[in-house]
């Protein structure tokens, strides 16, 4: 049994430790927003947060994260209303089909909690993990601007 | 927050449905049943759209939800229930508003009666029925008796003049749910006592099950079963993982089949030879090779690219539960018509015992909507060997794996110049796999067993010139193929401008004005060239290690030019720093989605211009994950800037439309700043090495 703090909640969970995160999320905590994209921590669709850093939950077996404080998707706002990175996805339009945007999104806030103004070359850096076969990747940065605007005003962090 | 997007539930009664796409609620919810599968393109909110206008409802209170598979959702012109082909809004535009006009129509009259006045002294506004004395009813309030009216025959459509939601830049209504991770995909679904299976497809395409041990499968904790299908062997877990371990542990022989020597290699060799011969004839103006022979310069060049996976960012998914009378199946497909009959046909029961659950797709670009209907039928066949209802999981390297690619082409392009370097003949040889060869729509074929799929946008080739010539070789190989966004204009798109760029500077003249001038009676194409050659600034100064490159293309009803503006670094790297990309899709409903599809567009064109190419060893495809079939990343996006043409046309596409220009924009640009010209995708550092 693997005790796990997801979205401040704990969680036991009846899985062999080398499985990885991403599926134990998925199936045995059925928060499905996290999404599987290649298995090899190469597209970024299963991001996560671990302890505050944007972590790839494929190839993160969940033994590893025994202990540590996981924030997905679900858990992002905290409960009055979206993140601003989350607003500002709304406000920009930005997902197409949205399968990676759970992702993109997690990168995203880890991003501007460590860096707060970005520019479009730490964005690049941060979130050139992320893939997105939609192409929406010219939105994704302006919603980054956007949401780095309403933070620094005050707005939800 | 509500869910504004449902998961259709086939067989719901719907008393306060107003006809087959639009339910009223009590509580003044309108509930549009959209019959498009959702893939990113934006269909949840265009359509939406297009009934809202006529419906005078209020935006605020629309709620979607996947229309079940009937034959009153099939698509007006196909005849089945698919999304595809950038049709969606082009094929409803008609349809849906005169849908949401007569539910006005049933609202107003079931009003009227209720007060009893003539439907004339009413009129409808956000939401409500409003009489001219003042009185008011919801639709909510009206809905019950007005699904009891009979429809109207014959009710008048806006004026476009009047548009207040056509035409407008709306917010997508699915974003909310996309950005919390509530929106459900084909891979999210559960259902009671599911189990998830992998399958061990051959590593050889056409490839068979020779025998098989499932005994140390079966030993991985978690495997529950192990069965074979038509494909391979399904191992089947209480959840992925176990499932995917056990299937690592299968031990599978194989009979690799005929194909097992199958390399990129020797198709290359295979698809030159032949684009040297005569294929069968897709188009013949002029007088054919005697004005090209008779030319004072000719221009001659081979292209190629190569097979192309979709690489959706969902990888390949379908939950099936199989029982006696029924078969209900949840999945992202943009092609229920064809997967309910496959269903049925594996399941032994009728098509309407099938019921399907179309769910948020992860992506298409075509891939979900298999002729085959490959991921649905291996589903149930695993549900059936099973038992069980079982939800079937590609990894992606299932995924790339996996066929169905976007076929591999060879093209040999000739061109004559007069004295005046007039061009006066173009010929070109188009070698690849028909996509519609063997499959269920092989009557599509056109004469000579032409598949106009694989010669759309060579064979009607725009350009004013006396004398061309498009012929077709089809060679017949195992390799699974299947239409890949913008299917063949996505290399046709490539190969006529990259060639045509080739002629103008033959020619001695611009490329932009080269092409404006050959286009002079093609007012929509000349139009979208002209707007992007200007918003590009096309002929202004550039730094010295930066160069533009122009193209247009036409498909799918619609007309874009880009220009793109490049470098390229010692290395070879080409960068592509800006594209301005000019569309006339006619009238147009959402402008935001417009451009959102082009930037779409041009980057999954970029991907496969700069990475893109599935090759084959040993009858293996030699790729298997991100790692080596790499794709546009967001250190590389160029700024792109979209201008949509005013246009009072008919509909075109928009979700293809943005992908064939963009390959040969930048081949074009590369020319011009290096003298060196790319004739095969994906473009190769090496090739632009400096020394």
């Amino acid at each position: 049994m693997i005790s796990l703090e997801i979205n401040g909640k704990k969680y036991d969970a009846d899985v062999p430790p080398d499985v990885p995160l991403l599926w134990v999320i998925r199936e045995h905590l059925k928060l499905t927003g996290t999404k599987f994209g290649c298995g090899i921590g190469m597209c970024g669709a299963c991001t996560v947060h671990v302890d505050g850093q944007a972590q790839r939950s494929c190839i993160l077996p969940v033994g590893d994260a025994r202990g540590q404080k996981i924030t997905t998707i679900e858990g992002l706002s905290d409960g009055n209303g979206l993140h601003p990175v989350q607003q500002a996805w709304i406000a920009d339009d930005v997902p197409q089909c949205g399968y990676c945007h759970s992702g993109q999104i997690m990168a995203a806030a880890a991003l501007l909690a460590k860096n707060p103004r970005p520019s479009d070359a730490d964005i690049d850096r941060a979130m050139t993990g992320n893939i997105c076969r939609c192409g929406t990747y010219q939105r994704i940065r302006r919603a980054i601007h956007r949401a780095a605007e309403t933070m620094a005003k005050g707005g939800q962090k | 927050m509500n869910q504004r997007i449902q998961a259709g539930n086939p067989g719901a009664a719907r008393p306060r449905a107003l006809n087959a796409f639009v339910e009223i609620g009590a509580d003044e919810t309108v509930t549009i049943l959209v019959n498009k599968s959702e893939m990113g393109q934006g269909v949840y909110t265009s359509l939406p759209m297009l009934v809202a206008e006529e419906l005078e409802c209020e935006w605020s209170k629309i709620r979607v939800e996947s229309a079940p598979v009937e034959a009153v959702y099939n698509h007006t012109a196909f005849g089945i229930q698919m999304t595809g082909g950038s049709t969606s809004v082009s094929s409803e535009w008609e349809r849906l508003r005169k849908l949401g006009a007569a539910a006005r129509e049933m609202l107003i009259g079931a009003a009227a009666a209720i007060w009893e006045v003539d439907n004339s002294s009413c009129r409808a506004e956000n939401g409500k029925v409003i009489h001219r004395s003042g009185k008011t009813f919801t639709y909510g309030e009206l809905a019950a008796k007005a699904a009891a009216l009979p429809p109207p025959q014959e009710v008048p459509l806006k004026d476009a003049s009047a548009f207040k939601i056509i035409g407008k830049p709306m917010l997508r209504l699915d974003t909310p749910e996309k950005v919390n991770g509530r929106a459900v995909f084909g891979l999210d679904a559960k259902i009671e006592g599911m189990l998830t299976a992998v399958v061990a497809r051959s590593p050889v395409f056409g490839g068979k099950v020779k025998s098989f041990s499932a005994s140390k499968a079966k030993a991985v904790p978690g495997v529950k079963e192990v069965v074979q299908v038509e494909s391979g062997v399904a191992v089947l877990g209480a959840d992925f993982w176990s499932a995917n371990l056990g299937r690592r542990a299968l031990e599978v022989v194989w009979d690799e089949g005929p194909h097992a020597g199958l390399s990129t290699a020797g198709m290359r060799e295979d698809y030159a030879r032949l684009a040297r011969t005569p294929g069968a004839l897709a188009r013949k103006e002029g007088d054919g090779e005697a004005t090209l022979a008779k030319a004072a310069q000719k221009i001659e060049a081979e292209y190629e690219v190569p097979y192309l996976a979709h690489a959706m960012m969902e990888p390949l998914n379908c939950l099936v539960d199989l029982r006696d009378h029924s078969c209900e199946i949840w999945t992202g497909t943009q092609f229920q018509t064809v997967d309910q009959a496959a269903a049925a046909r594996v399941a032994g029961l009728k098509p309407e015992e099938v019921k399907i659950h179309t769910l948020f797709l992860g992506g298409g670009f075509g891939r979900r909507a298999n002729p085959h209907a490959d991921f649905v039928t291996e589903a149930v066949q695993v549900a059936k060997a099973a038992k069980k209802p079982v939800k079937v999981v590609w990894t992606r390297e299932d995924d790339i794996k996996g066929g169905y690619y976007r076929p591999m082409w060879y093209d040999r392009i000739r061109a004559g110049l007069d004295e005046k370097k007039n061009l006066i003949a173009w010929q070109h040889t188009v070698v690849g796999q028909s996509i519609l060869k063997g499959s269920p729509f092989e009557k599509g074929l056109a004469h000579d067993g032409i598949d106009i799929t694989s010669v759309e946008g060579a064979e009607d080739l725009p350009y004013e010139i006396p004398s061309i010539l498009v012929d077709l070789h089809s060679p017949v190989l195992k390799v699974p193929v299947q239409w890949w966004r913008s299917v063949g204009h996505s290399h046709t798109g490539f190969v006529v401008e990259s060639f045509m760029d080739e002629v103008a500077h033959a020619a001695g003249k611009d490329p932009f004005e080269f092409r404006r001038d050959l286009l002079a009676k093609h007012l929509r194409h000349k139009g979208v060239l002209e707007l992007a050659a200007q918003k590009a600034g096309w002929g202004k100064p550039l730094p010295p290690d930066r160069a533009r490159g122009i193209a247009i293309h036409e498909s799918f009803g619609s007309f874009v030019a880009q220009v793109a503006e490049v470098s390229v670094n010692p290395a070879g790297k080409v960068r592509v720093h800006r594209v301005v990309c000019a569309i006339d899709c006619g009238r147009f409903v959402n402008p935001d989605m417009i451009a959102a599809q082009m930037e779409g567009g041009i980057v999954y064109g970029l991907s496969a211009a700069l990475y893109g190419a599935i090759t084959f060893k040993n009858g293996r495809v030699e790729q298997r994950n991100f790692n080596d079939y790499p794709v546009l990343r967001i250190n590389e996006m160029p700024m792109v800037e979209v201008h949509i043409m005013q246009s009072q046309e008919e509909p075109g596409g928009v979700g293809e439309p943005g992908v064939p220009p963009i390959a040969a924009a930048v081949a074009n640009a590369v020319f011009a700043l290096t003298g060196k010209r790319i004739r095969r995708l994906p473009i190769r550092a090496e090739e632009l090495k400096k020394g």
